[in-house]
């Protein structure tokens, strides 16, 4: 199940992980034992089995539709590393675009 | 002495007023500082807090006021439950000096109950693995044996609760990281039915799996733990609306409970003093009356595959807010693409990073059918396995592990150290509760755990049977050499 560089490039891109060249290699290799481990799986015959997605069956239950108290403003912010009163500053989304 | 009392024996001296929970706190602080240096469990301490909350106890049973079933008991909390005004990292420098702001629904529930929090215990970051090595901050020795690993990802608390550094902890288990490393240390672990517990304010890993369940030195102290903790939390919308029964005073009588005895569990590798201990459970089970019952699990060779894909999957998903804007450490860049990327490739760990991108893998576009939904087709195969056994037994017996507690560096390849939780797996993939129990020692001096597996929402035939486990064969007043 061997896979290529390029493809653990790309999945590092969708997963927002920046890897160095020795990462790369060292999950490229990683992620092929893993899968080829796994291919016991493929074998299975999982025909009309409905796939089970959580133990117990969950309905998503409503609460009445009134307000409740918020975090305060000051707590839920007091992690990020920069700020502007209560906006939290990001550097620009566009590549060269103006920064902050 | 007060180090050594568990859970109920802290609470009922604190609450009969023969000890101050000042006095109790401040001696276990006094252990910490002496034995932790050298063992490691713990990632943060909270002294101020856990004076301050200790002298307003005492003020409290001075004037008279009524105190709550766990007054005074010092307890470690797994560092991935989130904890106002103490900082909590869930063993992952992307997190480092992350001070949250609030309680989890369990953190205030202990409190509530007048438990008093120590600190915040080491464990594999984000609680993926099974030694506790993957931590970002330092190593967990074992106290029976200081060249071993804890076991983990709860390792930190097992050692505490191993070492008497706390009467009792809280870990989570998402793939047997309570029971497993309850198992390498020998303690009590308890991984509750999935949604008995609330899950608000845990730190996610794989949300289909988490529980947080207690790890203690007897199954009575786990029941207390377990009966505080336990409850519908509409906070966490998988949290089931059902009624917490009592899990304290349960007899401890197993005259006709079927013990099913899944061949798949006791016929590939398992050492020789693990396969020892558990045949004494066995017979200690038997002769207490028990029903011994044969029983198969035929999809269990496939739960680590399902395991190890599911969890990654939804560990990819729910560590994505990570990304350095809202909370913990961020990464200097030009544009917002390269801070999420620099941020998250400098604070991820190895393996942390080894399971995003499996994780990744398995969800992405072309291979979902082929991996992701797959193993949850595999998954739903190992839950008919346990509802068909559930005809033929009450409970189900296995050893906890393969093995007792490794050597540290002894798990070379991820493979491996997968293998560790091959027993624990299936349990959460199904739901259910399950319990390690320590049956006893190698001769090498290591605890072996028994693990039971129970119908969905019956911890208390585990309480029960667990606790005559432990009446015959268990470690309840044996302590680790090095640790009087």
């Amino acid at each position: 199940m061997a896979l290529t560089r390029k493809e653990v490039e790309e999945i590092a891109l969708l997963a927002r992980l920046h890897l160095d060249d020795d990462e790369l290699e060292r999950i490229q290799g990683d992620l092929g034992a893993i899968l080829e481990h796994f291919q016991t799986i493929a074998a299975v015959d999982t025909t009309g089995i409905a796939p089970l997605t959580h133990a117990v069956a969950i309905e998503s239950p409503l609460r009445v539709d009134e307000p409740q108290p918020p975090l305060p403003v000051e707590l839920a912010l007091r992690g990020t590393a920069k700020r502007d009163g209560d906006l939290i500053v990001v550097p620009s989304i566009i590549p060269g675009g103006r920064d902050e | 002495m007060s180090e050594w009392w568990g859970v109920a024996e802290t609470a009922k001296r604190v609450r009969s007023g023969e000890v101050t929970a000042f006095r109790v706190v401040e001696d276990m602080l006094v252990r910490i500082a002496r034995l932790d240096r050298e063992l490691g469990a713990y990632l943060e301490l909270d002294g101020d807090g856990a004076r301050a909350a200790a002298n307003e106890l005492d003020r409290q049973r001075k004037a008279g006021e009524l105190l709550g079933p766990l007054a005074g008991v010092p307890i470690a909390l797994k560092d991935n439950l989130v904890t106002k005004d103490v900082v909590t990292t869930a063993g992952s420098k992307i997190l480092a000096g992350w001070n949250p702001p609030y309680d989890a629904t369990v953190v205030e529930k202990l409190r509530a109950a007048g438990a008093i929090i120590v600190g915040k215990t080491n464990l594999d970051e984000f609680g993926m693995g099974s030694s506790t090595e993957r931590s970002a901050f330092k190593k967990t020795k074992n106290p029976w044996d200081l060249s071993r690993v804890p076991g983990g990802s709860s390792g930190g608390s097992a050692a505490a609760v191993a070492a008497g550094m706390c009467a009792g902890s809280l870990g989570t288990d998402t793939g047997g990281s309570i029971r497993q490393p309850a198992a390498f240390s020998g303690c009590v672990g308890l991984k509750p039915t999935y949604g008995r517990v609330s899950r608000w304010g845990v730190i996610a890993y794989a949300s289909s799996l988490d529980q947080v369940g207690p790890l203690a030195r007897t199954v009575e102290d786990a029941a207390l733990l377990l009966q505080t903790i336990a409850g519908h939390d509409p906070r966490d919308a998988t949290s089931l609306a059902t009624a917490v029964p009592d899990f304290v005073d349960l007899p401890r009588d197993v005259q006709g409970v079927k013990i099913g005895l899944p061949k798949e569990y006791f016929a590939g590798e398992i050492e020789k003093g693990v396969r020892v201990a558990l045949e004494r459970a066995k017979t200690a089970l038997r002769d207490a009356g028990a029903i011994l019952v044969d029983i198969s699990l035929p999809h269990t060779h496939l739960a680590l595959p399902a395991y190890y894909l599911v969890a990654p999957a939804e560990a990819s998903s729910n560590l994505a807010r990570y990304d350095g804007v809202r909370y913990g450490t961020r990464a200097e860049a030009t544009d917002l693409l390269s801070l999420y990327m620099k941020t998250r490739g400098a604070g991820f760990g190895p393996e942390v990073k080894r399971r995003i991108m499996l994780g990744t893998y398995a969800l992405r576009s072309g291979y979902y059918d082929a991996y992701y939904k797959k193993a949850q087709q595999i998954r739903a195969l190992i839950k008919r396995d346990f509802d068909a056994a559930w005809a033929s037994c009450d409970v189900i017996l296995t050893p906890t592990t393969p093995t007792t507690a490794f050597r540290f560096g002894a798990k070379a390849t991820p493979i491996d150290m997968y293998l560790a939780d091959i027993f624990t797996l299936s349990c959460n993939l199904a739901g259910l509760p399950g319990i390690s129990v320590p049956c006893g020692l190698t001769s090498e001096g290591l605890p072996v755990g028994a693990q039971l597996l129970g119908k969905p929402l019956d911890e208390a035939s585990l309480i029960r049977v667990g606790g005559a486990i432990e009446d015959a064969v268990g470690l309840r007043d044996r302590r680790p050499g090095g640790f009087p």
